[in-house]
């Protein structure tokens, strides 16, 4: 670790609001909402002390904030926002913009479930809502990784190769409201890190060089496909990019990141798949199994956008069952959002585990350690039977 | 103030190649607009008419920085590069002085964009936002809006056998942005160039954000004679339907005031959207529409009065 690393006590949204003061972006609009309200409060203090020479946009709704965040970013600015749940869906439209436009906005986003019926605690539904829309997505599983995420998705964002926006998340309430230790690298370090803002096409630079640019033209038949076509070769490429940068930010703080993290599986014959904050009680589950012999293990998504098929394929390819934890419903008449695409990325290889379905904690059901041992005890008795007896169950809920 | 010789040897921000409809008003307008501005400036654009056929890409008629994110949200797109340009000029990285000017059309205005108009006037970002009215979404094949007038035929509120065209009268929106206590609001028409020039001039050196109106004549939505685009807007004011005013820190000022005040009939009979209103069982209509007019003239003149 640093030297220059101090250890503090912060809730998720502290760790957020801490980790924006120290990339002191150019540009901060944002609309409050429960639970991330707190990220856009502590942030505007920031500006009204005088600690950031960021220009803070309060807008009167999210869909506001996002295109502002649009504005401020055509303009070369380094913009940021946060929000969550009913929010991001507010701000639906734009986020297609946002990608479409290839600029690189950063936003920190507390998950929450969406209405109806309304609630304000932890599901993946408004994420999940925005998973085709172009943005990078990144789950933390703690307050330390929320951190390192967002520094690290100033680069990412920004890279040339990549230029898309990205969302870093955590857990509603979870994380975003609880207090855990986290490792805060010097103002200094981070500044230097996230850097000056590389030099993109944009309109005030434009101005400056007398060589006027028209951002978000009207593109017909003859042009939208081409260019929709350079948003996934952009998302293709981000791949390599969030790996650079996560050696670079190894380096810097002796945690290094990638798409995935694998957890026990050595030897596993049943795993679960999880994102964000249940993974830290899987593991714990899976610990206590391991210590009675079961060969259990499980495999954190990290990155969820762009999608991290080899890794998946590569930790999961040799376990015998699969249950993929699913913190939201697709309402599709067959899983949530996650299980598919595990199905997909698995198609094409001999070697594949049997898979099935959890849908849990919708509407921040707790998820107590029980419900994952619940999972595990069918995951095992598949591998012991070898018989598939549904595709998906639902954890925890009252039936 | 310049003259018509002065203006013409500017350069053109807004050029020719663009693919509105020959007679439509918003191209007028967005070149008188730019044309007023001796300055570096940025625009920001809503969906709508102006804005699809201006910019089909791979071509701009655009000569200047331009931005199109969405319908609604133009007020608060161009508030984000408006933030952009106070940081980064008060950080030094740019040093280029910039006017930021956002056109929507009445849709993107009046309805839909209302509240990021709001909230952009409220936050007091230093900007112009032109709503080029042509009194219905046009872009989308002549639907109502809260600026179509009363009586006017559209496609969602067409002359049928029971209901005679749209039903209400349209919103005061100038009113509205007055009540934000915003530095300056004016209307305006293309068909009084000087007085539209001079009050963008004002606009732009109110030092916050200001707000104008320009009457956008549609020859396909209302339908007129594309001829007569500049004329019909001058009669419009002469009917007093769209009075010329400004409104600088809350004080209203009649910009223009018409020799001999028109009855509205002589403008609604220049467009075939107000032809059912000549039916003898209409002329309620006519009658009813007259004297909202005269009322909102006669209000008007108290404001001015008073101030």
């Amino acid at each position: 670790m640093s030297q220059e690393e101090k250890k503090v006590a912060k809730t998720g949204n502290e760790a957020f609001a801490e980790a924006m003061r120290q990339i002191n972006p150019d540009v901060v609009a944002a609309y409050p909402i429960t639970p991330a309200t707190e990220i856009v409060q502590i942030f505007s203090q920031f500006v009204a002390d005088g600690m950031v020479k960021t220009e803070f946009v309060p807008a009167e709704s999210e869909h506001s904030a996002m295109s502002a965040c649009i504005g401020a970013s055509a303009c070369g600015a380094r913009a940021m926002t946060g929000t969550s749940a009913q929010g991001l869906a507010l701000m639906w439209e734009m986020l297609y913009i946002a990608a479409g436009l290839r600029l690189p906005i950063v936003m920190a986003v507390v998950n929450r479930a969406l209405s109806a019926p309304i609630n304000i605690h932890c599901d993946h539904s408004d994420t999940m809502g925005a998973r085709d829309s172009g943005w990078i997505q990144i789950f933390s599983e703690n307050v330390q990784e929320a951190y390192d995420n967002l520094i690290q998705a100033v680069r990412i964002a920004e890279h040339p190769d990549v230029c898309l926006p990205v969302m870093v998340t955590t857990d509603g309430f979870i994380l975003s409201h609880c207090l855990e230790t986290l490792a805060m690298l010097s103002d200094e370090q981070v500044s230097q890190f996230v850097g000056p803002v590389p030099n993109r096409t944009d309109l005030l630079s434009s101005l400056e060089k007398n060589q006027p640019i028209t951002i978000g033209a009207l593109d017909l038949q003859d042009y939208y496909f081409e260019h929709r076509r350079q948003v996934a070769e952009a998302m293709v490429k981000a791949k390599r990019v969030i790996a650079l940068i996560g050696d670079e930010f190894a380096k810097l703080s002796g945690r290094h990141y990638s798409f995935v993290e694998p957890y026990r599986l050595e030897e596993a014959e049943a795993a679960v798949v999880v994102m964000g904050s249940s993974t830290g009680t899987a593991k714990e589950v899976v610990d206590s199994l391991r210590a009675s012999g079961k060969k259990v293990g499980l495999l954190k998504i990290r990155v969820f956008r762009p999608f991290p098929e080899e890794e998946i394929v590569k930790a999961l390819g040799k376990v015998k069952v699969v249950g993929i934890m699913d913190r939201a419903d697709g309402l599709n008449a067959v899983s949530g959002p996650l299980y598919p695409e595990i199905a997909a990325a698995f198609y094409h290889h001999q070697s594949r585990p049997q898979l099935l379905d959890f849908i849990y904690g919708l509407g921040g059901r707790d998820v107590p350690p029980r419900d994952i041992e619940t999972i595990f005890s069918d995951l095992l008795e598949v591998t012991s039977s070898g018989k598939r007896n549904f595709t998906v169950k639902y954890i925890g809920v009252r039936e | 103030m310049p003259t018509l010789k002065q203006l013409a040897s500017r350069k053109e921000l807004f050029v020719s190649g663009h693919r509105l409809c020959p007679g439509c008003g918003a191209g007028v307008v967005a070149r008188q607009v730019m044309m007023a501005i001796d300055k570096p400036v940025v625009v920001g654009c809503a969906t709508g008419c102006l804005e699809v056929s201006s910019t089909i890409f791979p071509y701009s008629a655009w000569n200047t920085p331009w931005l199109h994110s969405a319908f609604e949200n133009v007020a608060a797109t161009i508030s984000g590069a408006v933030a952009a340009y106070e940081s980064l000029k008060r950080q030094g990285r740019i040093h280029q002085e910039a006017v930021f000017v956002a056109f929507g059309g009445d849709g993107g205005t009046y309805d839909i964009g209302l509240q990021a108009l709001s909230g952009a006037a409220e936050r007091g970002h230093r900007l112009l936002y032109v709503c080029y009215n042509n009194q219905a979404y046009m872009n989308t094949g002549i639907q109502r809006s809260s600026a179509t007038p009363l009586g006017a035929h559209t496609t969602t509120s067409p002359a049928g056998k029971v209901i005679p065209g749209k039903v209400q009268f349209s919103k005061d929106l100038a009113s509205i942005m007055v009540a934000h206590n915003i530095p300056y609001v004016a209307t305006a028409i293309p068909g009084r160039w000087a007085d539209l020039v001079g009050k963008v001039e004002k606009a732009v050196a109110c030092g916050g954000f200001a707000f104008m109106e320009v009457l956008s004549p549609c020859r396909l939505g209302w339908p007129h004679d594309p001829a007569l685009t500049l004329e019909i807007t001058r009669v419009a004011a002469d009917t007093c339907l769209w009075p010329l005013y400004e409104v600088i820190e809350g004080k209203y000022r009649l910009t223009y005031r018409p020799k001999e005040k028109k009855p509205v009939s002589e403008w609604l009979k220049l467009q075939r959207r107000f032809s059912h209103l000549f039916k003898p069982e209409n002329a309620h209509l006519l009658e009813e529409l007259q004297k909202g007019v005269d009322i909102r003239w006669e209000s008007l003149l108290k404001k001015c009065e008073a101030a």
